[in-house]
């Protein structure tokens, strides 16, 4: 049985005017101690598919529809006391931006021990004990002195290590890292992934990594989401997904990979943008940025179906697929 | 800390400085203190004569020097009216003006801080509404109108509350009497208090609510939520402590300006403060009591905001009180 299970979910935005559609149907299963990683572009519904799991969706967005079963709870509808014994403790979140996720005024023993006493009854000195194993597991050089000391203290990749130690401090079964090196510098994005990768592999914790970098992708994680415009567009194997790209999209995510183009050449790009949530184009979404778009793309919306060894949402990928069986069967 | 300190003194003695410039320059333009000082039975050649004595025949420079000279030794010269030590006289309305202002220090914090809270908390509750909708109204009717509004259904009608006078003080450390000792003196400071308050309570139930609704959408607060802690903890941990980082600064100011404001409120109520004094040694053209009420006032402005500094430099971690001397 699998460890986390979205079905249809679908998130909306209460805008002023109007109200828009973030994420349109998402299902996807995670197993215990599985890797997967969400790609898209900004925008796609990455963070807000990582948010709506422990149910942290603000106003003015809300959970229209759909489940996520974890532990035989659906998340999405639930108490928030309920809620409460989950976050943190079993699903763990790492935060984009180290810079600003730590409260300032609070020490990092004080946010450590809260967090730990929020789901255990423990002491103080009991809880900082803790704090300081985690501490080490990150390799924060001499943790006791950390506790007494203050977020603006410490560096960017000094606090999304501490960060990544908050959420190992209960043993959570699942931790989603949105896009956790994006806001460092690059010569520590790469420490900060092995120490993910090293710490999901030892403990045996799932882990949601939410990036736009498929290079990350290829190296942490065992199985890939492609998302766009609030839908999934690709699943699965992520080496599948990076040796033989089905959908036109993700394709050219590849294909737009510095490694993909040559030195002093232009590095290859996708026309146009990503719609916005107010202006989705009915059919496939991807339609009017596609080079393989016919009539029924842009009517009919695609449905995920297996492709070889991923599922795709594209009609294109249909047709061809099928033009090639029925070569087969009349050869 | 002590580098810090002693930039702090140099400035608030720069301040200081103007302030008493302005002050004492009022002086040249408040009429002729001789007519009230000595009537009208008395010849020019008197009044000549005592106007050289008084030295107000002196450039204005020279004046200034006096007096700054003076004041320097406490003494910031003599009341025409009281025939006293004006800063004898205002210090001993001192007591009343600042209980006053300090009770209505206690109400603005008892109430703007969990009416605050609970706006930026729960905006779309009804009571919420009834709360913004009254800050409204407490910030646009003027403090004379709220005092005797209050006289009016407190004293007049339902006879619960004084409308006048401090009642029963008690004299405590020599020539400080207070209020808050006794029953009847309890009674006496509700109401001025809470007209005092009136006017700056609603702009701190505002400041709080928009400052803890911006610190409730950032990221540190949203982290807290995804730790799984308890509301209670997120609010008035996480959240309030970020939130009243602006308010102490200022709340620092407000307080120097309710010492203003106390003009208004001891007037209607009766009360024996130095804002009641100020007001008839205007009338009375008083002139070295005005100039001394100014400079007592300023002098106070600069003690509380500097407090107010300092406090700020205790509870914020990111400001390092030693660093900002350098």
């Amino acid at each position: 049985m699998s460890l986390l299970s979205v079905r249809d979910l679908v998130v909306k935005f209460a805008m002023r005017d109007q109200t828009v559609t973030a994420l349109n149907g998402i299902s996807f299963d995670l197993n215990r101690g599985e890797r997967m990683g969400i790609v898209g572009e900004s925008g796609a519904g990455k963070s807000i598919t990582g948010f709506a799991i422990l149910n942290l969706i603000s106003r003015p967005g809300f959970i229209d529809s759909g489940h996520v079963m974890f532990d035989g709870m659906d998340l999405a509808h639930t108490s928030d006391k309920a809620l409460r014994t989950i976050r943190g403790n079993r699903i763990a979140m790492i935060f984009q931006d180290p810079m600003v996720t730590l409260n300032p005024v609070l020490t990092i023993g004080q946010q450590m021990v809260e967090t730990l006493q929020a789901h255990r009854s423990l002491t103080r000195r009991d809880a900082e004990k803790i704090a300081v194993a985690k501490l080490r597991e990150v390799y924060i050089p001499a943790p006791e002195e950390r506790l007494q000391q203050y977020p603006h203290e410490l560096s960017g990749g000094m606090r999304q290590r501490i960060i990544i130690a908050i959420a190992l401090l209960l043993d959570p079964q699942l931790i989603i890292a949105d896009e956790p090196t994006t806001a460092l510098d690059v010569t520590i994005q790469a420490d900060i992934m092995e120490l993910l990768l090293e710490l999901c592999q030892s403990n045996n914790v799932s882990l949601i990594l939410i990036t736009h970098d498929l290079g990350v992708v290829s190296q942490m994680t065992e199985r890939t989401l492609v998302m766009y415009a609030g839908r999934i567009i690709e699943s699965g194997r992520t080496r599948a997904i990076i040796n033989d790209p089905q959908h036109p999209y993700t394709q050219g995510l590849i294909k737009a990979l510095p490694q993909q183009t040559l030195p002093g050449e232009r590095l290859k790009q996708i026309p146009g943008n990503m719609p916005a949530l107010s202006a989705i184009p009915p059919g496939c979404p991807f339609n009017p940025r596609c080079e393989y778009t016919v009539d029924r793309c842009r009517t009919t919306i695609p449905e995920l179906v297996r492709v070889g060894p991923v599922e795709v949402a594209c009609h294109e990928v249909q047709r061809m697929n099928r033009d090639t069986e029925t070569e087969e069967q009349t050869a | 800390m002590f580098a810090y300190l002693v930039k702090r003194v140099f400035q608030a003695a720069v301040v200081m400085f103007v302030i008493s410039l302005i002050s004492f320059s009022i002086q040249d333009n408040l009429g002729d203190p001789l007519r009230e000082l000595v009537g009208q039975s008395v010849s020019e050649e008197v009044r000549e004569q005592l106007r050289d004595e008084l030295g107000l025949n002196d450039s204005f420079l020279v004046q200034y020097g006096r007096f700054a000279k003076k004041a320097m030794r406490g003494d910031l010269g003599t009341s025409y009216f009281f025939k006293e030590p004006a800063l004898e006289v205002i210090l001993k309305k001192l007591p009343a003006t600042l209980e006053l202002v300090l009770g209505a220090t206690f109400i603005i914090i008892g109430l703007s801080v969990p009416l605050g809270v609970f706006t930026a908390i729960r905006p779309h509750s009804i009571f919420s509404r009834v709360i913004m909708g009254f800050s409204i109204i407490g910030i646009s009717v003027p403090v004379f109108l709220t005092a005797i509004l209050m006289i009016f259904v407190f004293s007049v009608e339902m006879r619960i509350l004084p409308s006048y006078g401090r009642g029963d003080v008690v004299h405590v450390f020599g020539y400080w009497s207070t209020n808050f000792l006794t029953w009847d003196g309890w009674k006496h400071i509700l109401l001025p208090s809470a007209a005092l308050a009136s006017i700056m309570l609603p702009l701190f139930i505002r400041l709080i609510r928009s400052e803890m609704m911006e610190t409730l959408q950032s990221e540190y607060v949203r982290f807290a939520w995804a730790k799984g802690l308890r509301p209670r903890r997120i609010w008035f941990v996480h959240a309030l402590k970020n939130t009243l980082l602006p308010v102490i600064t200022v709340g620092g100011v407000q307080i120097g300006t309710m010492v203003a404001y106390t003009i208004l409120t001891e007037t209607v109520f009766q009360w024996p403060g130095m804002g009641f004094m100020f007001l008839e040694a205007v009338n009375r053209v008083d002139t070295p009591l005005i100039v001394a009420y100014l400079i007592v006032v300023g002098f106070i402005f600069v003690v509380t905001n500097t407090i107010v500094d300092l406090i700020y430099g205790l509870v914020n971690p990111t400001v390092k009180l030693a660093r900002m001397g350098a």
